[in-house]
């Protein structure tokens, strides 16, 4: 048997009687790139919500690593190694690209609460923020204000910052969306190169990427598992080319 | 910023009381580090408190029944004022920041009447006269800091001055260190980007927390040094005017910036001695200029001058 790094056992959300997600159970392998395709509705960032704990499910169980965290807050899961990224980018606008990803690296320091010290301590972290911001191309921004940065680098900041935290688990929410093809191809190829090492769990819309990266794929639709499988099984499966592409073979 | 601009600033506090009237001068002092307190919370961590004047008022009648009715040194009756705001804002922060944005500002003004209603009826804060009569005493036991000294024919309270000048020195050190510390990193990620510093595994809820209490502290020193200057605690201090007024004094100064407050509380305060001639008139002019400011220059004075500067002051 396969080793699960992340499962889900009869997962169920519901919202004033509406099933977001019905009883589904998922298996995410380790060091598995993982795909959640559906079309929209499909109850995707719902599922992600409910692994990430910002939403509270109404039945079944989490397991990540074999341990129930089904009751966990989301910031324990986070400090279990399960980091996930959000739909519209997740940067610290107003910060520096450099500070962003510090602030990752921060938490590892356990000097956190330290109110009465000088952020200068943070200063030996420079380094490390670096190679980071380095590995995804962005070394020569690090000192402008995120905000004002182009969509596909914040995307780029994003994944820098998930992985300082060396998660063994990164669930990355739609990573490609709305960007153009150069975007696109350099943010596949970072996430190949991030997938070393660890498991990723993504949503993602554009087949082409999902063609690329994924090893195992889960269609959902209308909060249940339509199809899973190899890309090349799902993506020949009648119910999934019906349902996701509104093709009627 | 600049070493040099924080030694200009400090040298033009030493020699203030030799230009300007002390008691108004200690009184701009007060509500600058009020404002500041403020302004950790809401520039610095986003958080709209709407009750402030709970921690600035109680401290303000903690510390006057130390030093009238238990006859404690000026030193202890601040340190207990400001210990004091320090819990009721655990108790306060620890309900309120539960809920957010307009949730969190109502469930603050709610508490923050809460106190006021104490304030108005319990034995011990003399109801609607106050404690009046609060001594200044002898700091340490040492230096009485209700000496005047004459100085080319004023006579001058430069121990109380200097006394007041130091309580605000160090609790502005003490919040310019919170901001520029780790923990003042992740405050600011928490402004930003709320989920997203969840989602990094800080527990934001204590992070907020801990801001507050620092914020409470703050301001509660700042009220009571206040009781000291003018040997008075009264309703005024715990009343929702008063936080209104902190909220317009840091937005006129600049939210966000070190120096805004600093700048919001001298001008409020000006304005308010400089016009106390023409009556309640005076609610009416601040309130327009405050609706000028938000119109013209929504970052406030400083924040306006840092962003033609491109720093940040």
């Amino acid at each position: 048997m396969a080793e699960y790094v992340l499962e889900t056992r009869k997962l169920s959300k519901e919202f004033k009687g509406f099933s977001a997600v019905k009883d589904l159970n998922l298996q995410v392998e380790r060091g598995h790139i993982h795909a959640l395709i559906g079309p929209n509705g499909a109850g995707k960032t719902t599922v992600f919500n409910l692994l990430t704990k910002f939403l509270t499910p109404t039945t079944g169980t989490i397991l990540f690593k074999g341990i129930d965290v089904t009751r966990e807050k989301p910031a324990d899961i986070a400090l279990r190694g399960v980091i996930r990224s959000f739909q519209i980018s997740a940067v610290f606008p107003n910060l520096t690209p450099l500070e962003n990803v510090r602030l990752a690296l921060q938490r590892a320091t356990g000097t956190s609460y330290h109110f009465w010290r000088s952020d200068r301590c943070l200063d030996k972290l420079a380094g490390r923020a670096m190679e980071l911001l380095d590995s995804v191309g962005l070394a020569e921004f690090s000192g402008e204000i995120t905000g004002e940065l182009a969509y596909g680098r914040k995307r780029a900041l994003e994944i820098a910052t998930t992985l300082a935290l060396e998660p063994e688990l990164m669930l990355l929410d739609e990573p490609t969306q709305g960007m153009g093809a150069e975007d696109v191809y350099k943010i596949t190829t970072l996430v190949k190169q991030a997938s070393v090492n660890r498991s990723i769990l993504m949503i993602e819309h554009n087949l082409k990427v999902v063609a690329t990266l994924a090893d195992r794929i889960t269609v959902l639709q209308r909060g249940a598992i339509l199809a899973e499988g190899p890309y090349a099984e799902v993506s020949q499966d009648p119910r999934v080319l019906e349902a996701y592409m509104g093709v009627h073979p | 910023m600049n070493r040099l601009v924080w030694i200009a600033l400090i040298i033009l506090g030493l020699l203030a009381p030799y230009v300007v009237y002390p008691v108004f001068m200690m009184k701009l002092l007060c509500f600058a580090l009020f404002a500041l307190a403020f302004n950790l919370l809401l520039g610095y961590t986003g958080l709209l408190s709407f009750g402030h004047a709970a921690f600035f008022g109680s401290a303000s009648y903690i510390t006057g029944h130390l030093v009238r009715n238990s006859g404690l040194t000026p030193e202890l009756g601040v340190l207990g004022g400001t210990l004091f705001a320090g819990l009721l804002g655990y108790v306060v922060g620890s309900l309120a920041i539960r809920r957010q944005g307009i949730y969190f500002a109502m469930v603050t003004l709610a508490l923050a009447q809460i106190v006021y209603f104490i304030a108005l009826k319990a034995p011990f804060t003399g109801g609607e006269d106050g404690l009046q009569g609060i001594p200044r005493g002898f700091l340490f036991g040492l230096i009485d800091l209700n000496r005047v000294y004459v100085v080319s024919g004023r006579p001058l309270g430069l121990n109380l001055y200097y006394f007041v000048f130091a309580m605000f020195c160090l609790g502005f050190w003490i919040i310019h260190r919170t901001i520029h510390s780790p923990f003042g990193q992740v405050l600011k990620g928490i402004r930003e980007n709320e989920p997203r510093a969840i989602s990094l595994g800080y527990r934001v809820d204590r992070f907020k927390l801990m801001a507050f209490v620092i914020s409470a502290a703050m301001a509660g020193l700042a009220g009571a040094t206040k009781s000291l200057v003018f040997q008075l605690s009264s309703l005024t201090d715990v009343s929702w005017h008063t936080s209104g007024e902190v909220v317009l004094m840091t937005l006129l100064g600049g939210v966000g910036t070190v120096l805004g407050p600093l700048v919001g509380a001298f001008t409020v305060v000006t304005l308010q001695s400089k016009l106390s001639s023409v009556g309640s008139w005076i609610t009416v002019i601040i309130g327009g200029i405050f609706v000028v400011c938000v119109l013209v220059f929504r970052r406030g004075f400083v924040g306006e001058l840092a962003r033609l500067l491109k720093r940040s002051l």
